[in-house]
């Protein structure tokens, strides 16, 4: 198992908001988060992250098989945990570039190696933008570009992504989902995948693109339901995130 | 025009006057030094090799690379001063008032002698005791030499007040570049630093003056800065500090008389340990179609306090003013007081002014962790990125190494 939650309750600012999670994602799987807004989840993502702001108050997270529950977050990502944040901070002064040769390992004194400078351009950035300080007067799509470049320099075995494709054009979603592939080996046989992943979406539209394993439904601070994503996400868009839970419970 | 029987009088009657902000300082425990205490050098490659180390941490550059001419002043001492440029004269002040007979009409005219007791005993050293130390540079008229000048002011001895006066003149239509380095000897720990600078702009001139400070942790540093900007100049001044000083005051003040006349004043400041910041940007808006910039960013170590000062006054319509006075507290014994004033005495004149004092937004630091960067690093890359800024009208040689002196500076923080 790549990723095990186990029981897990979060408390944030003195508010219980993550219940009774248990969620458990294989080497190679690409799992798909949904639930209405407040549900829970980004807080899950940024708790498996390890911010001190997070509170777990039971349970535990294990990461190839060792608890990660009390670690910090910097430790975490050092063992492969990596994610795109839905909406990052602005930092003055801190290229964008700067960031991703600290992040691939690279000397910041050396120019961006070849390897950033071609994935760089695939996004369609050019050298001025990999100047600006990250995040700072960023396009909500530059955002999610911007975020999906830094997971490539990083390149982690476990891969959080908050609502990659919301806020981005239609073309744009599948540019990013090609990269997003990439990070999660689906151009490899199944058996060869050895990457994992963890994808909030609210439209689904980037499942189009990206093949997912298995989907849950987040409301009130657990886990409603989990099941095939596609027929899942056909459930919520006829009868909504209520009504699809309940039709879970009675099947 | 001041003559030398009124500068004498003027200082002698200001000799006990307390400067107008910053702590008070008791002239008399230093020690006065001879102007002849340390041997001139041939070659400023001559000092010790611990002393290029200093040097080169306040950019100042024992091998000249790139610049066009270096002074050394030791405690009271002109030991160096040599200019390989065709366009820029550099001595002493004592050697350039014997060569000129006009030099005289440069002195105390945009710093005054009674301004406080620390330009009064300056001038009271210069003009009764005959101790005149402090170095010269003139640009000629038309020329741009883009290699800097590279001046220091170094204390080596324990305990010295040491003086400076500088006279520095960029000629109808020059460009000159100045880099000035202080810094204090390994077996100093508590000094008095009194460097009094008179900057003549003639029509057309430009200069950038940068500089960075490097004191031992008890030395006091009183600077006294006077900016005269005739028609179409400009004046760029960038000063850093990242080491810890016992206090240091100091309102460099422009005096933009000229018409389409510009100051830009920049500073980094970096308070460490229970180091007195005080420092100020001023700038006094007269000419026709002048501006001024005064652009800061503090951060505040330790128990350190800073004092981040800025005044425009805009004395006639058309001018344009900008002040902008960013500070970190990042320690909670610290302190950052940011003191922006603006002043219009005039209609049609555009002046402003931006002023956030502020922690580290918590955010930022957990951002830069899911990077995998650890707490600490996350904290100075944030650190080093919000004194990072830019270094606005260098030539591109010099913005470079400006960064690098920046970043040399902050590696030690
Ligand atoms: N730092 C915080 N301080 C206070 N409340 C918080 C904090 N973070 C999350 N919450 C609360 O926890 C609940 C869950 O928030 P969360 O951001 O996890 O929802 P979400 O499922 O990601 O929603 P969305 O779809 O809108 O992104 C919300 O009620 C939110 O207000
Ligand atoms: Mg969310």
């Amino acid at each position: 198992m790549l990723l095990e939650i186990k029981d897990l309750a979060v408390e944030v600012e003195g508010k219980l908001v993550l219940k009774d999670i248990d969620l458990s994602i294989k080497e190679g799987e690409t799992h798909v988060l949904l639930g209405p807004n407040g549900a829970g989840k980004s807080t899950l993502f940024l708790t498996i992250l390890g911010f001190p702001n997070y509170k777990v108050l039971n349970g535990s997270i294990i990461f190839k098989g060792e608890d990660i529950t009390n670690l910090s977050t910097t430790e975490r990502v050092k063992r492969g945990i990596g994610v795109s944040f839905q909406n990052p901070p602005a930092i003055r002064g801190v290229s964008v570039q700067n960031l991703l040769k600290f992040e691939s390992g690279q000397d910041v004194e050396k120019p961006l190696n070849n390897r950033m400078v071609d994935l760089s351009e695939k996004l369609k950035f050019n050298n001025e933008f990999l100047n600006r300080d990250v995040n700072l007067g960023f396009s909500g799509g530059e955002v999610k570009r911007s975020e999906i470049l830094q997971l490539l320099a990083q390149m982690p075995e476990f891969i959080m992504f908050d609502e990659p494709d919301s806020g981005v054009d239609i073309e744009n979603v599948e540019l990013l989902a090609g990269q997003l592939n990439d990070l999660l080996d689906k151009d490899k046989k199944p058996a060869k995948r050895k990457k994992g992943g963890l994808l909030i979406t609210h439209l689904g539209y980037i499942l189009n693109f990206v093949h997912a394993d298995k989907a849950h439904i987040l409301m009130d601070g657990e886990i409603a339901c989990s099941g095939d994503p596609n027929e899942i996400l056909e459930d919520v868009r006829k009868e909504g995130f209520k009504g699809c839970v309940e039709c879970a419970k009675c099947s | 025009m001041l003559n030398v029987r009124n500068v004498v009088r003027d200082a002698e009657k200001a000799k006990d006057k307390k400067a107008a902000i910053g702590q008070d300082i008791t002239i008399e425990n230093f020690t006065k030094e001879d102007k002849s205490a340390h041997e001139l050098i041939d070659e400023i490659g001559d000092v010790s090799k611990k002393t290029k180390g200093d040097l080169l941490k306040v950019g100042i550059d024992a091998e000249e690379n790139e610049r066009s001419g270096s002074f050394l002043q030791f405690d009271q001492s002109n030991v160096f001063s040599s200019s390989s440029s065709d366009s820029v004269e550099l001595m002493n002040l004592e050697s350039a008032i014997d060569k000129y007979s006009w030099v005289k009409d440069y002195l105390w005219q945009v710093v005054k002698p009674d301004a406080d007791k620390y330009t009064a005993r300056t001038a009271l050293r210069e003009q009764e005791e005959d101790v005149k130390s402090g170095y010269f540079v003139r640009s000629l008229p038309g020329t741009k030499e883009i290699f800097p000048i590279q001046t220091c002011m170094f204390i080596a001895d324990e305990n010295v007040m040491q003086t400076a006066h500088n006279i520095i003149i960029a000629e109808e239509n020059s460009e000159l570049h100045l880099i000035t380095g202080c810094a204090t000897g390994d077996d100093v720990a508590s000094a008095l630093h009194v460097g009094v600078s008179e900057f003549y702009l003639k029509p057309g001139a430009k200069i950038t003056f940068t500089m960075v400070h490097n004191w031992a942790e008890q030395v006091e540093v009183r600077p006294r800065t006077g900016v005269k900007l005739y028609d179409d100049s400009t004046y760029i001044n960038n000063y850093i500090l990242t080491s810890p000083v016992k206090s240091i005051q100091s309102y460099p003040t422009a005096f933009c008389d000229g018409k389409n006349s510009r100051a830009v004043f920049q500073s980094i400041q970096s308070g460490q340990k229970d180091s007195i910041i005080d420092v100020g940007s001023r700038a006094l808006l007269n000419g026709k179609g002048s501006a001024a910039e005064v652009i800061s960013r503090a951060v505040s170590n330790d128990e350190s306090q800073i004092f981040s000062r800025g005044h425009l006054a805009g004395l006639v319509p058309d001018v344009k003013g900008h002040l902008e006075c960013h500070g970190l507290v990042l320690a909670d014994d610290s302190r950052i007081y940011a003191v922006p004033e603006l002043e219009a005495s005039a209609a049609n004149l555009e002046m402003s002014h931006e002023a956030a004092v502020g922690k580290i937004d918590e955010e930022e630091i957990y951002y830069l962790t899911s990077r995998g960067l650890s707490e600490e690093e996350a904290t100075s890359m944030i650190v080093r990125g919000f004194l990072s800024m830019d270094i606005t009208g260098l030539p591109d040689e010099l913005a470079n190494e400006t960064q690098r002196m920046i970043d040399l500076s902050l590696d030690g923080m």
